[in-house]
């Protein structure tokens, strides 16, 4: 099949206005702004049941229905944060196909009322941004922003925002802090950014890879959209595949594609054929998936992997094999989230604190029992304490690898370095 | 009135408006849920996680809306997570649960957290004996930590924020409460974190450090021991120290506070005040204080005190006893009653001041205010009445400031103006330059000095001005004495009594003056009043000076006193006064007796003794009333609630007032002090009486008075008196802490009007052949000079002056 | 003075935002204000405080927080690496430590010429082109993907020759 979001793969320079014109593009926009109420608009991206690709999973057409009209103005924020480690979807959309994503960023505009969109983009996309800015121009050149569009009363802006490297900031209210010049530290909800979001506004936060499919949904239907992925998870989905697989990089798939056909067909199995050890599905936030042939066949979709005791976040799935500890792994990923905890809640600026002690302990060989069990139980301990899902994240690989993977937490298990 | 909402907390029922946080209304039922980054009086965070509870509410089935039934009760589903009660409204049918092992459970795994990375220095700690975070270890926490010692997050111990507060970055908890009030209480967002994760740390980045006047406040509410003041900084442990109330005699707000005091070695075994605490007056000063207050008391304590009466004998003032000192000044008075001028201060208690005017009037002398400020008679009549106070007044009300810079004259009426004008209250800033309070007003109306009161007179007719002033439902109208002296000060105060006059009475309306000093209003109402060719009236004349120092203020009223026939000083020290005495006579200071002031909300409120007297000294009013006897007159010495019931049987506007009502309290909300200190900070409270307003006497007429208008020439420069918080009056200057804010005398020049000069910041310029330093500042108009009051400069009206570079 | 050396710069930033939200502009003039030296100096922190009416207290808590703006002088190219799981389970640790013996230098240690330091960061996005890293320097931030220790000398070679990034 072709391509719906990764479309450079198959159309050559789709980057550029002509060609992504040629192809259809702002189709969508157009017939939105011309022929559609907002609410119509709305109502199609609900009855596709898209679902957000941020990794929460949140339907994306409820979201935008939470938009009061009472209270104005309203403003679109595009999360272009991607920082969970594992995933660089959304990185490649906007290099290489800028102008679908743009497309989405204004009818989600449209839809909700907004006149004003900003692209958050992490401090370290400054080129993507760079483009962004460039795209920008252009659409306004072509007439696709700015006053009065297609002869309408609506007027539209968009806006690239730059980070300054700070995971936290993906999360949707540190975002938005980010934006207004202060700290990235996520606010207390409710209020949710529908109701106060920008500025005190109502905002509608939605991811880039979730924008991106919206002009699809526009142009050819919700039946035609729910056609694709599973009941529970329709359409298709990036998954960003990286580890020690032969083959890293995007693959974009409909929902349901099963672990291993991800794994081995498309990203050509495991280096140097060794065994397969562990997945994590949604980025270093994942719990750990034992990959058993059960884990292997089951196919990807929000409700399927959370069968699996594991969810699928953002659908970043980093594939670990048996030259790797697991001990090696919390490490990593404990180190990640020290170095990107707020600090705004005890819970997780002080257990991953407490946490990083404890895994250094192991690996300078104090191995024991009770240091793993003490590991084990200061994540637990955190677990749902937190004012935002960080803290949380923070403890998923710690507590699943304890439980999953127990001979590596052993005395004897080699641990330090993978490999 | 907002919805009322039943829920059961840990099983008992209560009823709160619509809106309540699960914390507050716990509260109100004596159930103390342990926070450390909520504070009842900022926006909730839920950042420290410590006040988790276990939330359920009345399930709803999904089909038909209606409530899940168990039986005859609705069903209650409670979710996965625990929720923090600081950040969770109540809803209907709520049940919080906050003693549940759940619930309990997570309050000591959040401490637990915390203490991993806390030094637990408690016994060197000043907060040690009233910390939050001690507390609650002591009655939560596992006795033995699973985190290890030498793993403990080690961060700089002793930081100065600035030269007031320190940082001890170990004990910190990142709960932001000191950055949120420099943030939302204070508007000065001096304090953020820096870094983030366990790196984040406290900073600031003013110049000079912690720039605010209300910094102390955060070591209130520093739910540990990481802000400390570098004054009491290893004074004291908590549990040493005696607590007494008192009112903060800086300025005429009138903030209730708790002085601490204990006798000490160090001191030579004499009894000390440790620290000045704010106490809660909800009317006042709610929970907080300014710096000045909190820091200029050392002056009770200083050495210098006057211990002993002085009596003039060849020239020289000796030392003599009681009896030899008030006969002397019999046998001086006795021949010239009706030539007796007493001249006395606002620093002085109503009580003194009664008695003060009562033997001016029995021997047929006068008795006169000192001060720079006038118009008090208006404030008597027109002022607000009672049932008027700052903290209820919102969207419904005009607050119009004239001519007075809040921040450095009342800094709780900054606070207070900016928190009503928050709330919705209109606020309009008149001025001749630029003050802080306009960051928050609605309208702000620039003037040139000299046309203030004719300002104020046309007010009414600027279009929005005109209507937010006329149409409001509530108007206060504040006059102050920036830029101004006693008759244009007068002149502002009959323009601005216009425009409440016919708001008489009603609550929430009048006028209030933004007096210099704490019982300027108490003066006032007993029958004071300044005099504008003072000098004139002392010369040849029996003076009694009490708590004022003119000769030290201003060389002119130096020589007016020399030429007096005879005079008596009643004060603390040997001032300038004093030391051309024919008597001097040792007063007690406020914080040695009883007594009462009158704010300048017409607030009657009581202080109490904290600190036994210091050597021979008397209370003033037992030293008047001594002195009457004396010259055959009957005065009450006794007590000063006595005295107190015979002010009040005098005076209309204290009529009902008795020491027994100024000591009443009700419940005033947030609750505060009491088992929990985590909750409010530690903010005393209330228990000695929250004061009484005072009637309004019958309005008297507005007089016409119209004032000079000063033009300078080309070449000179209108000098102009305006007030700094920190001067160089014997409260601050005596207060090593303070020493270093207070500065040289200084003169405030528009960068252009420096440039004309030829002088620079922290050049030299000489103002009437006046030394003084000067300092740029783009608000001051053009060729004005802005001259600080009691900095070494005489000045107390706008002036025409030569300014020179020195 | 931002505003009178990148008045152009200024003006696109401050158009961006309501006008009275005028604190959001303080992220894009914290990175204009690297372009002199590198890092955020006491008087651009002044500067930015003024022109957004903000104290510069709440400017330094930006400049603390986020991890591209630094405090500090370093080397005119901050080399980093990205050293996190996806990486390093594609050799990014050992890339890092055989890059860091060929400039002879630690992780966070600037190379004695002044032209490059070397930092590990976390993820950057570009899990698939491990060993991979980007470069902030004055002009900006770029990607480099796909790197061994060689190009990467190359690289190094060619900034010290031009003063230039190539990519
Ligand atoms: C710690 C944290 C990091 C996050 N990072 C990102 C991110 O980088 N990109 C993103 O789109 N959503 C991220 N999210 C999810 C957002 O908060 C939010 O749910 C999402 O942007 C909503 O968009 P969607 O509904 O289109 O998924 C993160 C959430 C958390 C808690
Ligand atoms: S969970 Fe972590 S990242 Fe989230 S608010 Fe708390 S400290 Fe910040
Ligand atoms: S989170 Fe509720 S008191 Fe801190």
């Amino acid at each position: 099949m072709a391509h719906l979001l990764l479309r450079h793969r198959d159309i050559p320079d789709i980057g550029k206005m002509d060609v992504y014109e040629k192809n259809g593009g702002f189709e969508a926009f157009k017939k939105a702004v011309t022929k559609m109420k907002p609410q119509e608009v709305t109502d199609s991206v609900k009855a596709s049941w898209l679902r957000g690709r941020g990794g929460a999973g949140f339907s994306t057409g409820l979201k935008w229905g939470f938009i009061p009209k009472d209270i104005w103005p309203h403003y679109v924020v595009a999360n272009a944060d991607e920082s969970e480690p594992g995933t660089f979807k959304d990185r490649e959309i906007m290099e290489s196909n800028p102008f679908q994503f743009l497309e989405g960023v204004a009818i989600a505009a449209y839809a909700t009322g907004a006149n004003a969109a900003y692209i958050y983009l992490r401090g370290e996309f400054w080129p993507v941004a760079a483009i962004l800015d460039e795209k920008i121009a252009d659409m306004e050149k072509a007439g696709f922003l700015g006053d009065k569009l297609f002869g309408t009363d609506f007027s539209l802006r968009i806006y690239t925002h730059l980070g300054a490297g700070a995971y936290i900031c993906g999360e949707e209210t540190a975002l938005l802090e980010s934006i207004e010049g202060k700290r990235g530290q996520p606010r207390i909800r409710p209020p949710f950014p529908a109701v106060y979001g920008l500025y005190g506004k109502p905002t509608v936060v939605n991811n880039v890879e979730t924008l991106t499919n919206v002009p699809l949904i526009v142009e050819k239907g919700s039946d035609w959209y729910k056609s694709l992925g599973t009941a529970d998870s329709p359409g298709v989905k990036i998954f960003s595949l990286s580890g020690r697989v032969n083959q890293p990089g995007n693959y974009e798939l409909p929902f349901g594609t099963t672990f291993r056909e991800l794994i081995y067909n498309y990203g050509g199995g495991i280096i140097d054929g060794r065994p397969i050890k562990a997945i994590m599905a949604a980025g270093a936030s994942s719990a750990m998936i034992v990959a058993d042939d059960k884990a292997l066949d089951t196919p990807m979709d929000y409700a399927s992997v959370r069968a699996l005791g594991a969810d699928l976040g953002s659908a970043s799935v980093i594939v670990i094999d048996d030259t790797v500890s697991l001990e090696w792994v919390i490490s990593k990923t404990i180190h990640f989230f020290k170095h990107e905890s707020c600090g705004k809640c005890t819970p997780c600026r002080e257990g991953t604190y407490w946490m990083l002690h404890l895994i250094e302990r192991i690996e300078n060989g104090e191995k024991t029992k009770e240091t793993v069990e003490l590991l084990h139980s200061v994540a637990r301990q955190m677990l749902n304490k937190n004012l935002c899902p960080l803290g949380d994240f923070s403890t998923m690989a710690v507590t699943t690898a304890i439980e999953r993977f127990p001979a590596d937490f052993e005395a004897s298990a080699a641990g330090g370095e993978h490999g | 009135m907002a919805k009322m909402i039943s829920l059961t907390i840990d099983g008992h029922p209560i009823t709160v408006p619509e809106g309540t946080l699960i914390v507050n209304a716990a509260k109100q039922i004596g159930i103390d849920i342990p926070v450390f980054c909520y504070h009842p009086k900022m926006e909730p965070v839920g950042m420290c996680r410590q006040c988790l509870v276990e939330v359920g509410r009345p399930m709803i089935d999904r089909v038909t809306g209606q409530p899940v039934m168990e039986g005859d009760k609705p069903k209650i589903g409670f979710g996965p997570k625990l929720e923090t009660a600081c950040t969770t409204p109540i809803s209907e049918g709520m049940v919080v649960l906050s003693q549940s092992d759940k619930a309990k459970a997570s309050q000591k795994e959040i401490l637990e957290f915390l203490l991993t990375s806390h030094p637990l220095d408690c016994p060197v700690c000043d907060k040690g004996g009233e910390c939050p975070l001690q507390n609650l270890t002591m009655a939560h926490a596992s006795p033995q930590s699973r985190f290890l010692f030498d793993e403990k997050h080690h961060a700089e111990k002793h930081v100065p924020l600035g030269d007031l507060i320190w940082l001890d970055r170990e004990r910190c908890i990142q709960c932001a409460r000191c950055i949120r009030f420099q943030d939302e209480i204070a508007g000065e967002p001096v304090l953020a974190f820096y870094q983030r994760g366990r790196a984040t740390d406290i900073i600031t980045n003013s110049e000079p450090g912690f720039d605010s006047v209300f910094s102390g406040n955060t070591t209130d509410i520093c739910p540990v021991g990481a802000l400390t003041t570098a004054d009491f900084r290893f004074g004291a442990r908590p549990w040493e120290m005696k607590a007494a109330a008192s009112i903060c005699a800086q300025c005429p707000v009138g903030c209730n506070v708790t002085l601490n005091t204990r006798r000490e070695a160090k001191s030579g075994g004499k009894v000390v005040i440790k620290r000045v605490m704010p106490r809660q007056n909800e009317a006042v000063n709610e929970i907080w204080m300014c710096d000045k207050g909190r820091f200029a008391y050392h002056f009770t304590e200083d050495a210098n005190r006057l211990a002993k009466p002085l009596v003039r004998k060849n020239g020289k003032l000796e030392t003599a006893s009681w009896k030899d000192a008030i006969e002397e000044i019999g046998k001086k008075v006795q021949g010239n009653k009706g030539e007796v001028v007493v001249l006395a201060s606002g620093r002085l208690s109503n009580e003194d001041l009664f008695n003060l005017k009562q033997l001016a009037d029995g021997l047929g002398g006068e008795a006169l205010l000192y001060t720079h400020m006038g118009g008090g008679e208006l404030t008597t009549s027109f002022g607000i009445p009672a049932g008027t106070n700052f903290s209820g007044m919102g969207k419904e009300t005009t607050i119009l400031v004239v001519a007075s810079d809040l921040y450095n004259e009342a800094p709780l009426w900054f606070l207070r103006l900016k928190q009503a004008a928050e709330r919705g209250a209109t606020l309009i800033i008149a001025n001749a330059r630029e003050t802080k309070l306009e960051r928050y007003s609605k309208f702000a109306v620039r003037y040139s000095y000299g046309d203030e009161a004719e300002t104020v007179s046309g007010l009414t007719k600027k279009n929005k001005i005109g209507e937010a002033i006329t149409a409001a439902e509530n108007l206060v109208v504040l006059y102050g004495s920036d830029g101004l002296g006693l008759d244009g000060s007068a002149a502002v105060a009959a323009a601005c009594a216009e425009l409440v006059k016919g708001r008489l009475g009603k609550p929430k309306n009048g006028l209030i003056g933004v007096w210099p000093r704490a019982n300027d209003q108490g003066a006032w109402e007993l029958g004071f009043q300044p005099a504008d060719n003072l000098g004139k009236l002392l010369k040849g004349k029996t003076v009694y000076v009490v708590a004022a120092d003119p000769a030290g203020d201003d060389p002119k009223l130096e020589a007016a006193l020399k030429g007096a026939k005879f005079v008596a000083v009643q004060e603390l020290f040997l001032t300038e006064t004093a030391k051309l005495a024919d008597v001097v006579l040792p007063a007690q200071a406020y914080t040695e007796r009883e007594g009462s002031f009158t704010s300048g909300e017409r607030r009657v409120q009581r202080f109490y003794p904290a600190l036994p007297p210091r050597g021979e000294t008397r209370a003033d009013f037992a030293i008047i009333a001594a002195i009457a006897k004396e010259l055959g007159l009957e005065l009450e010495g006794r007590s000063a609630s006595l005295v107190m019931d015979k002010l009040a049987a005098s005076v209309k506007t204290f009529a009902g007032v008795t020491y027994r009502k100024l000591a009443e309290t009700n419940e005033q909300w947030p609750i505060v002090g009491r088992g929990d200190l985590y909750y409010g900070g530690t903010t005393y409270e209330n228990k000695q009486g929250l004061g009484v307003q005072l009637a309004l006497n019958a309005p008297a007429p507005i007089p016409s008075i119209s004032v000079e208008f000063l033009r300078p020439d080309e070449d000179q420069w209108l000098a102009v008196p305006i007030t700094r918080l920190y001067d160089r009056g014997i409260t601050v200057s005596t207060s090593e802490l303070l020493r270093a804010h207070i500065g040289e005398a200084t003169v405030l020049l528009h960068p252009e009007t420096a440039k004309k000069l030829g002088v620079a910041a922290g050049g030299q310029v000489k103002v009437n052949g006046f030394r003084a330093e000067v300092r740029l500042d783009a608000t001051v108009p053009a060729s004005v000079a802005l001259l600080p009051r009691g900095l070494g400069f005489p000045i107390n009206a706008p002036a025409v002056a030569e300014l020179k570079k020195a | 003075m931002l505003a009178e050396k990148y008045p152009e710069e200024v003006k696109k930033i401050f158009a961006k935002y309501p006008p009275e939200q005028k604190r959001s502009a303080v992220m894009p003039l914290l990175y204009l204000a690297q372009r002199d030296e590198g890092f955020v100096t006491k008087a651009a922190l002044e500067d930015i405080a003024q022109m957004l009416d903000i104290t510069s207290t709440d400017v330094a808590e930006i400049v603390g927080f986020y991890t591209l703006y630094h405090d500090e002088k370093a080397g005119k190219y901050r080399m980093q690496v990205c050293t996190d799981l996806p990486c390093a389970l594609r050799g990014a640790d050992k890339f890092l430590e055989e890059l860091c013996g060929n400039l002879g230098v630690k992780v966070g240690e600037t190379t004695p010429d002044g032209m490059v330091t070397v930092e590990a960061v976390m993820c950057l996005a570009g899990c698939d082109k491990a060993p991979m890293f980007q470069i902030q320097s004055p002009d900006g931030i770029a990607y480099h993907d796909n790197m061994t220790v060689d190009k990467t000398m190359e690289l190094v070679a060619a900034l010290r020759k031009s003063g230039k990034e190539v990519k």
